[in-house]
């Protein structure tokens, strides 16, 4: 079972002082190295700050383009990583060791592996 | 006059009586057993929608087979057989319409059930259920609503009057946990030690509202229902076994203190009898002492809650050999302290009345006046019945008519409904 975990945080990398940021850098090598030991690890990425985000619209064929994410909320998607689970239980472990827990928070999502979804993304054939 | 033949080896006659009494046993076996076996076919079919149609199969073949072949020498572990046998059934039943790798698949995941069924591993399946519907990753109500639903076999009618709220409304809160229980994939698992502390506290507060839900039953005829208070008290020796934290003791110290008072709580004929007015030589002397001594051992922790104090306070009144010999003062006390704790208007009321017996029924009704006046009790039966009390005591009829008439109009419960209404034809006389 695989579990997409997104981080928010008030402050991303670029918004920390350096020796912070760098401190988190080495938090997050430690703990992405550690579920690649064991086993949980299936992807990962780190987001650049959400003033560099655009959300776009269509409506009717007419492409609407506007400046940062769709919702503005204290807490800032950072990053994610998806996690291979046996349960909730073991997702929910994993996630309380992702370093952006300790200072935001970690949204805990199962990903749809149902054979439709499965199909509809080409991830197995008709 | 020809005999009749005779019956199978190994089966014992079928005649009227037999029938009936395998019959009256299946049922009695069913109210007995039924979340238990519920809670073992979980874990073997791995799903509570699957579950719960096994069971009522299980059954639905115990009453036809029963008074045919005779009730089997272990009852549970027929029901719970003959469940995820017809759970498997089911599924290769419906195997017309998905493919037959998908069935096989399935019906050799359904582990064999032989090896699991002594004592101790049904006791642990009750606890998987516990603590599943109990998850902290579903809302505190849906926990509510699904340990009562699935571990104690209420109705949603039944959970919806203890709660406050509407059928349908708790109809869906339990469809959507059972969807995110699955979809979420929340184990069927107890806690490991790191994580149970943690999860200990939903559990407690469910195990107390099903202990009150049996104590005071919300509706129907009967004043309570000794099969969910004694299940609770179960569950509450259970968690103190399994994880001996200060509250899990006070719980069970409060459920046992409360329970000591079951018979003098009402009359022979099913009349609600007051705390004041109890018989107390029909207060159960060995729950008193073993709630007494749990209440010393949670308090010596330094690390007690609500549950305690509550606990603490019930200590109290079993203490005192007369209503009059009550020691309200340390009543009161541990009322503020309770309140600190757990600021609630229900605790806020018990520390009205607690007053009034203190200082006088002048100083309660003003405490529940300002309590009823910020609204949230304004549909709280107790409330008005402890408002009519103090009026009636101060001399004022009227208004203890009233407050009656309002507490009467709020209640379910048929023996709280016949007392509600002697005390208002004493008003009239």
């Amino acid at each position: 079972m695989k579990f997409l975990c997104l981080i928010r945080a008030e402050k991303v990398m670029e918004q920390m002082p350096e020796t912070a940021a760098a401190k988190h850098f080495e938090e997050y090598r430690e703990f992405t190295a550690a579920i690649r030991g064991s086993g949980h690890f299936v992807g990962c990425n780190r987001l650049l700050p959400p003033k560099a985000a655009t959300t776009v619209r269509v409506r009717d064929g007419k492409v609407s383009t506007t400046d940062g994410p769709y919702a503005e909320t204290k807490e800032q998607l950072g990053g994610y990583y998806v996690i291979e689970a046996r349960d909730l239980d073991e997702a929910i472990r994993v996630a309380a060791k992702i370093p952006g827990a300790w200072i935001g928070s970690v949204e805990v999502r199962p990903i749809a592996e149902d054979e439709q979804t499965l199909r509809a993304l080409g991830f197995q054939r008709d | 006059m020809a005999l009749d033949p005779p019956p199978p080896a190994g089966r014992p006659p079928a005649n009227d009586n037999q029938a009936a009494h395998a019959r009256a046993t299946a049922e009695a076996v069913y109210r007995a057993e039924s979340r238990r076996v519920f809670a073992t076919l979980i874990r073997l079919l791995g799903d509570f929608d699957l579950a719960e149609e096994a069971l009522a199969d299980s059954f639905r073949a115990a009453l036809e087979q029963w008074p045919r072949e005779g009730v089997p020498a272990n009852p549970r572990a027929w029901l719970v057989s003959a469940g995820r046998f017809k759970a498997i059934d089911g599924i290769r039943r419906r195997a017309r319409f998905v493919a037959l790798d998908d069935v096989a698949e399935q019906v050799e995941a359904i582990p064999d059930d032989a090896p699991q069924l002594d004592g101790e591993d049904i006791e642990d399946d009750r606890m998987r259920l516990v603590f599943t519907c109990c998850h902290p990753a579903l809302s505190p109500d849906a926990q509510v609503a699904l340990t009562l639903r699935e571990v104690c076999g209420l109705t949603t009618e039944e959970i919806a009057l203890a709660f406050l709220s509407t059928a349908p409304t708790l109809a869906q809160r339990i469809v959507r946990a059972k969807a995110k229980i699955r979809d979420a994939r929340i184990p069927y698992q107890v806690p490991t030690p790191a994580e149970l502390p943690e999860r200990l506290d939903s559990v407690l507060r469910v195990v107390y509202l099903v202990f009150n839900e049996g104590y005071s039953a919300s509706s129907g005829d009967s004043l309570t229902r000794v099969d969910l208070s004694s299940e609770a008290i179960r569950l509450g020796r259970l968690l103190v076994e399994l994880l001996p934290e200060p509250e899990a003791i006070g719980l069970l110290a409060l459920m046992l203190l409360q329970e000591s008072r079951r018979t003098a709580r009402a009359s022979p004929t099913g009349e609600l009898v007051l705390l004041a007015d109890q018989d107390r030589s029909l207060w159960n002397q060995a729950q008193i002492a073993e709630g007494a001594a749990l209440v010393e051992r949670a308090l010596a922790s330094r690390r007690f809650g609500p549950y305690t104090l509550q606990a603490a306070i019930a200590a109290v009144h079993a203490a005192a050999a007369t209503a009059d010999a009550t020691d309200w003062s340390e009543i009161v006390g541990l009322y503020d302290i309770l309140l600190q704790a757990e600021p609630s208007p229900v605790v806020a009321l018990n520390r009205a009345v607690a007053v009034a017996m203190r200082d006088g029924p002048a100083a309660g009704l003003e405490l529940v006046d300002a309590i009823l006046a910020r609204g949230e009790l304004q549909d709280y039966r107790l409330a008005h019945a402890a408002r009519a009390v103090l009026c009636r005591r101060l001399g004022n009829a009227a208004q203890a008519r009233a407050a009656y008439d309002r507490a009467l109009a709020l209640t379910r419960q048929e023996p709280e409904r016949r007392f509600l209404e002697r005390r208002l034809a004493e008003l009239r006389d």
